[in-house]
This record gives structure tokens, C-alpha cells and sequence, in this order.
């Protein structure tokens, strides 16, 4: 069990309190599949992402930066079972997607230099190390059912 | 493999930032004992609170280094050929570490540029930042 420190919680709920999904999500997932590439791999009926132009105005990386956001925010709501709130996801991820689980934490990072883009001076580094620690724990969670 | 682009964007940024030198490197070296606390244990030699003289004078030193570094990439092994033996036979970093630093460089350069740190930016950034490690390693064995 992750024990989480006062700061912890309230820095996690208010960061994802305070950014706009629509924007973070499709920027996060973008800039993913532009530094590295290689994780374009999963994606091949996406369209076009043949350079980053395209990758930042294609909808369909839009959406699944979205998709994405939503997904975290079950984490936020349920800091304290992680583990059970990805089970499902871990699953498939692992059995139908088939998805390296090392690149969740190149998504975990892309994300965590967005929202320090957004925030600037605010995103402290006692912020950045209590996101990085849920996202880690949220990344630990959705490799824990590949076998 | 960097570009021209590449190269010349990762020159024009580490330019720009060599003013700011100590606040850089120490921010990113502070993120990097906050995120990683086993960071800190090649450090008791120095006071590295927050802002302290020998945190932005070690946070300045690194991040000159690392500008000079990327006024010409291609000759990184000839620049880098004294820190290359400092790290390998004195400091002996575990280059491990250096990918911990490397990521809250840039979690550092995002906070510092905000938008301005765009994908494309992050991107070169990233690879110069995994190219400079590597170089640094080089002697380790």
C-alpha cells in the first residue's frame, strides 16, 4: 500500500483540479509520439503522424490524450487503490494492446513536462516529485497484470 | 542522430540560457534531490539546500559545461575528454544518475520556457541531453 503524505494529496487533486484536460491530454500525448517515436508503433490506424505538425493537429491523437486524462483521474479520485482502479486497464494494455509497459513512463514524463510548462515557477520541485511518485505508482499499476 | 536543425535549435537554447546559468542548473539539480532523494549521497560533501552559494555554483558549472557542449555537438568526445576522466576515475556517478539529471533539466528548461519549450525543442533536447551522457560515460570502462 502507497502511503501518501498530506502534501501529496493535496498537490495531486489540485494539479489535476486545475488543468484543462482538453488542452494537457492532447499535448501530452503528442509530444510522446514526437520524442519518441517509436511509440507511434501502437498507433498505426491513427492517420497522419508523419511529422509533429501533423501528430498536434491529428483528432485522433487529441482524443486519445483525452482518453487518457480521464483515465488518471480515476487514480486522483482513488489514491488509495490504485493497483485494483488499473487492474482492468493493466489487462488490456497487456493482453489486446500489447503495449511495452516501459512506454508508460515516457507518457508519465511528457506529461509531467507539460504541466510544468503550464505551471512554471508554481510546478516546485516538491510538486513535480509527488506527481512523479502517483505517476509512478499509476505506471507500477498498469504493468502489475502482464504476465 | 541530431539533425542541423536539431543541432542549431539545441545551440540557440543553451545560448540564450548561459545568462541563467546557476538558476538553471540549480533548479535542476535541486528537482533531482527532491525526486530522487539516492541522488543526494554524492552531495555530503556540499550544502545543497535550496539556493545555497554551492548549490547555484555547482548548478552554473554543469550547466556551462553543458552549453559548451552544444555549441559544437560534433566534437562532444573532444570537449567533454577532462570531464569524461573526471566522472570515470574521481566522481564515479553511477550513469544511471545521469538520465535523473538529464529529465529534471528539462522538467527545468519546461518551467523556464513554458511554451516556448516546444515539442520539437524537447525532442532535440532530450537526445542532446542522452548524447552528453553517454559521452560523459565513455571512460567508465
Amino acid at each position: 500500500m502507497v502511503e501518501w503524505t498530506d502534501f501529496e494529496r493535496s498537490t495531486i487533486k489540485d494539479i489535476f483540479a486545475k488543468i484543462d484536460y482538453d488542452c494537457v491530454g492532447p499535448a501530452a500525448f503528442s509530444r510522446c509520439l514526437i520524442v519518441y517515436p517509436w511509440t507511434q508503433r501502437y498507433f498505426g490506424n491513427f492517420g497522419n503522424l508523419y511529422n509533429a505538425a501533423a501528430i498536434i493537429g491529428n483528432p485522433n491523437v487529441a482524443k486519445h490524450g483525452i482518453t487518457i486524462m480521464h483515465g488518471l483521474e480515476r487514480g486522483v479520485k482513488n489514491m488509495d487503490h490504485l493497483t485494483e482502479t488499473y487492474a482492468e486497464l493493466s489487462v488490456l494494455h497487456s493482453e489486446k494492446l500489447h503495449v511495452d509497459p516501459d512506454n508508460f513512463k515516457l507518457i508519465s514524463d511528457c506529461l509531467t513536462i507539460v504541466v510544468a510548462s503550464r505551471m512554471g515557477k508554481a510546478f516546485t520541485g516538491e510538486v513535480q516529485a509527488a506527481l512523479q511518485k502517483f505517476l509512478a505508482v499509476v505506471v507500477f499499476s498498469l504493468g502489475r497484470q502482464y504476465h | 542522430m541530431l539533425s542541423k536543425k536539431q543541432k542549431e535549435l539545441i545551440a540557440e537554447i543553451w545560448a540564450s540560457l548561459t545568462p541563467v546559468a546557476e538558476d538553471i542548473g540549480a533548479d535542476a539539480l535541486g528537482r533531482m534531490f527532491a525526486s530522487y532523494p539516492g541522488t543526494k549521497t554524492y552531495f555530503s560533501h556540499l550544502d545543497i539546500s535550496p539556493r545555497s552559494a554551492h548549490l547555484l555554483s555547482h548548478g552554473r558549472k554543469i550547466v556551462l559545461a553543458i552549453a559548451e557542449g552544444a555549441r559544437d555537438i560534433g566534437q562532444l568526445t573532444v570537449t567533454l575528454a577532462p570531464l569524461q576522466t573526471l566522472h570515470a576515475y574521481q566522481l564515479r556517478i553511477d550513469p544511471a544518475n545521469f538520465k535523473l539529471f538529464s529529465h529534471c533539466v528539462l522538467v527545468a528548461l519546461a518551467c523556464h520556457m513554458g511554451d516556448d519549450f516546444t515539442p520539437d525543442a524537447h525532442a532535440a533536447m532530450d537526445k542532446y541531453m542522452s548524447a552528453f551522457a553517454a559521452v560523459l560515460s565513455e571512460k567508465y570502462r
